[in-house]
């Protein structure tokens, strides 16, 4: 069967959808938890896989991606609308 | 350690395979190389647009030209000259022989023009091929390797299944002691602290900031409004949220181990480790830096599919996708895109060390087996003269 996502690094708190997933569907993580889709989430777009306090560092390819602007929460679309990615404050 | 079945030669290099490169100096004499290659057709013609006309890149392309020469894939070399060119065949000859292999050089102006020049090309050739042929594999460690890495024609994919598989196959590589070579910059724009906390000191550090921060700002120059098209999420609707996560796709390919340097275009590198080479995002001239950096082997992930491979280096194709690899199956080496139908990343990542392991034994790969050889395409800045 194929995968509906890929966890690319182990560090990582986002998953990449493997096809459109729907709110409300459930998806069996690697560790046998389950993940509850919150959002209705295009293929190759990103999952988060746990809950990322505000300001918290989102993880993909094992490295920071950006930070988390509101809570995200678990099974949530990952991308601009809670995704801080400027690049200036991060490295001052 | 690992070890593999390569070609000594004088200087201490390992090549995998024992070509015979026939090397014009400049441009004007590829129709001489190509008679002379039709004629023996065991020799490896390396045919390039350069050798004259230029002034900011002559050196670095006279370098380019030796380095490809010196190149431990390659047994022995003949260069053939025109006379008056400004890269002169027989500095580049002077430059080939410092590394003492056989190396043979002429003018097809002092020769007397194209069929005295092909005779004496065909008669230099086979004697060198008579030497080459009595050469044995013989055992050496991984820490003689130099890997190049390459993608091209990039997917939505390509920074999901088959860089990351490679990323696996790079920190192999490095921890046998062995050289991964990340290049590409135009394909670092948005990484640079994460690349620059993985150099191996503050000098090393400096030099990743620079060569992304001189690709971010040559895209602007050379593109203008076009700029944000190259160096902006312009796939937002894709899932990419910013540059950064693009080009961490791209990266990911070199793994995760410390970078110990950075050279330019047309240099060798003198540590082991990931290195990162100063080149352009453009495939073609982008392998002709990872091949004059004496990468004996390359490593190409590929989307879209591209079925291209190198003169003097065996290119081993990594598809991103099932779809891709079974349409141009003729071209693909490994399939990374199993991993969307659930294989494991590790598997894959197995799968492809254990194909370079079987390349460089002497496995031919498919761009190798299709005869995909190409031409040496150099990197240019200035327009000629």
């Amino acid at each position: 069967m194929a995968s509906q996502f890929i966890i690319i690094h182990p560090r990582d708190n986002v998953a990449i959808a493997l096809r459109n997933l729907k709110r409300g569907e459930e998806l069996l993580l690697p560790d046998g938890r389950l993940l509850t889709i919150l959002a209705d989430i295009a293929y190759s777009h990103k999952v988060s896989l746990e809950d990322i306090p505000i300001g918290a560092a989102v993880m993909k390819y094992g490295e920071i991606i950006g930070e988390a602007k509101e809570l995200i929460r678990k099974g949530d679309w990952v991308h601009k609308h809670n995704l801080d990615i400027d690049d200036k404050k991060r490295q001052s | 350690m690992e070890t593999f079945l390569g070609y000594e030669r004088s200087d201490g290099s390992v090549g995998i395979r024992n070509y015979l490169a026939i090397l014009p100096s400049v441009a004007c004499a590829n129709g001489v190389v190509a008679a002379i290659a039709r004629a023996v057709p065991e020799a490896v013609p390396l045919y390039h647009a350069h050798g004259c006309g230029r002034g900011v890149e002559a050196m670095m392309h006279a370098n380019v030209l030796a380095n490809l020469g010196k190149h431990p894939n390659v047994a022995a070399v003949l260069v053939v000259g025109l006379g008056c060119e400004v890269i002169k065949a027989e500095n580049l000859a002077l430059a080939i022989g410092t590394s003492k292999k056989p190396v043979e050089y002429f003018n097809i102006q002092e020769a007397g023009g194209t069929k005295k020049s092909t005779m004496r090309g065909i008669e230099i050739i086979r004697r060198m091929l008579a030497d080459a042929a009595r050469l044995q594999r013989r055992p050496f460690p991984l820490d003689r390797i130099i890997m190049g890495l390459q993608c091209g024609g990039s997917d939505a994919f390509s920074g999901v299944t088959a860089n990351p598989s490679v990323g696996l196959v790079s920190d192999w590589m490095v921890d046998q002691g062995g050289t991964v070579i990340l290049t590409e910059d135009t394909e670092m724009i948005g990484t640079s602290h994460i690349l620059e906390r993985r150099a191996c000191n503050p000098d090393v550090a400096g030099k990743i900031a620079k060569v992304i921060a001189d690709a971010e700002q040559l895209t602007h120059d050379l593109l203008g409004p076009l700029a944000p098209f190259v160096i902006s999420p312009g796939n937002m609707d894709g899932g990419m949220t910013s540059i950064r996560e693009k080009s961490l796709g791209c990266i990911v390919k070199a793994g995760s181990r410390p970078i110990n340097e950075v050279i330019g275009y047309g240099e060798i590198p003198t540590r082991k480790g990931v290195v990162l080479l100063d080149g352009p995002g453009y495939d073609m001239e982008s392998m002709t830096g990872v091949a004059a950096a004496g990468s004996q082997i390359m490593i190409f992930t590929t989307g879209r599919g591209n079925p291209i491979g190198y003169p003097i280096v065996p290119v081993l194709k990594v598809a991103s996708t099932s779809k891709m690899f079974e349409e141009m199956a003729d071209d693909m080496d490994i399939n990374a895109g199993v991993i969307l139908d659930g294989a494991p990343m590790q598997d894959v990542g197995q799968r492809i060390t254990d194909m370079v392991k079987r390349v460089l034994d002497g496995e031919l790969t498919k761009a190798e087996l299709n005869q995909q050889e190409g031409i040496v395409c150099i990197y240019t800045l200035h327009p000629a003269f």
